[in-house]
């Protein structure tokens, strides 16, 4: 044998050595008794959204609702929740508004002060959008002093005493949730009314639905409902390309809707 | 080395020392990574708690039921027996005590959010029986005519 290794060695060692360069960082880091014991112990609560665009209405009543639950100025041009209409016409052109973010309902077919005559149209519909709660939250992650995260439950809360409203979680989240408060000056986003959910009740907005299109629920009970469907049925959620994992549910969604 | 390098030497170290003490006493001791580490989960923990605190307004037909009953039963055997009180009535709030009244909302701008017809297809608000605001008695308050409680047009007032 020769001083070079051969080359079943010279194979044999490669594989070792990328079954050890495989192992992640993480892996080798011990843990503290109390950081183990976290880690083991996770809460049973992942709370998890469906919304049925096929029940929406368009009455706005969820966004009425949750405007005074949670004290965004029922006048200011924003909300933690809002509905669109999607109205999209034979000739292929799509319409879209949401009117004070649909605060007062729709109540008319004029879209932009423009009337689409019924015979027009070939689809339309309403679909209510609120925060993700995203598994990956991009705006948890550009957060530059922690105050915004996502708790053990899945909910992505904002701490209103650490906020310094630098703008740059509003800039991140896809999906435009966040705002400004314009009574407390920092960062605002819908928190699937924590007070209420952690009280056992439904968020204001469920509560409000007259239709039953909204529903919230644990999704690591395989027994909840809002489980169910997610599990059973066919659901989309929006924005999926960006890898955010949002954790609201669409029955019914279109390739129309952003 | 010579005494210029160490006197601005000694102003640096001071400044962040300062940092540093003002640092340990201004950040809470629950500030830190927690359960989705450092990426998603940096914060203070106390939040959670501070979130959970806030008034509930909404207290759903629930809190509405027992001193209402009459209005409960008659309403929850009706068409809009899925209607909260409080989307009518506004918050409860702590009413009786504050506040002592509700409001009653008659105006048809709260009727029409579903009852003006669109017909949409593939919606259900297409399926939802409605008027045009514009020629149905324009003007008037529907309550005059509808029991909102309820709403059947054999209980036509």
């Amino acid at each position: 044998m020769s001083d070079n290794c051969s080359r079943r060695e010279f194979f044999a060692n490669a594989l070792k050595l990328a079954a050890v360069a495989a192992i992640p960082v993480g892996a080798l880091k011990i843990l503290e008794p109390g950081e183990a014991k976290a880690a083991i112990a996770k809460t049973g609560v992942r709370w998890g959204f469906v919304v049925d665009t096929y029940k929406c209405i368009g009455c706005g009543f969820c966004v009425k609702a949750c405007k005074n639950e949670n004290e965004v100025q029922y006048d200011a041009p924003v909300s933690r929740t809002w509905v669109e209409r999607y109205v999209i016409k034979k000739d292929g052109e799509m319409l879209a508004d949401t009117p004070n973010a649909a605060r007062d309902g729709f109540t008319t077919s004029k879209i932009h002060g423009q009337a689409v005559p019924d015979s027009e149209i070939s689809k339309a519909f309403f679909v209510p959008k609120l925060c993700n709660q995203c598994d990956n939250p991009p705006c948890a992650q550009v957060c530059p002093v922690g105050a915004t995260y996502q708790a053990p439950d899945g909910v992505v809360l904002v701490d209103r005493t650490w906020c310094i409203g630098c703008g740059y979680c509003i800039m991140a989240c896809p999906y435009g949730v966040r705002f400004f408060h314009p009574k407390y000056k920092v960062a605002e986003k819908c928190n699937f009314c924590y007070h209420r959910i952690s009280k056992g009740m439904k968020t204001a907005c469920v509560d409000a639905c007259p239709t039953g299109a909204r529903m919230i629920g644990n999704l690591k009970d395989p027994n909840d409902p809002v489980t169910k469907i997610v599990l059973n049925e066919r659901v989309g959620v929006l924005k999926d390309e960006y890898g955010t994992k949002p954790q609201v549910f669409y029955l019914g969604l279109d390739k129309n809707v952003r | 080395m010579s005494n210029h390098v160490w006197r601005p030497a000694w102003v640096v170290l001071g400044v962040v020392a300062l940092i540093l003490t003002a640092r340990f006493f201004y950040v809470p001791s629950d500030f830190g990574t927690h359960e989705r580490g450092f990426m998603y989960g940096y914060y203070r923990k106390a939040n959670e708690e501070d979130w959970k605190k806030i008034k509930v307004k909404y207290l759903t037909k629930e809190y509405c039921k027992d001193c209402h009953s009459d209005k409960y039963e008659m309403n929850m055997a009706s068409k809009h027996s899925i209607i909260q009180c409080e989307n009518c009535h506004g918050p409860a709030l702590d009413h009786p005590e504050n506040p002592p009244k509700l409001v009653i909302d008659n105006s048809r701008d709260l009727c029409i959010r579903c009852h003006a017809k669109l017909n949409y297809p593939s919606s259900r608000r297409g399926e939802l029986k409605g008027i045009d605001p514009e020629t149905h008695n324009a003007g008037m308050e529907c309550s005059g005519c509808h029991n909102p409680h309820k709403p059947s047009l054999e209980g036509l007032k």
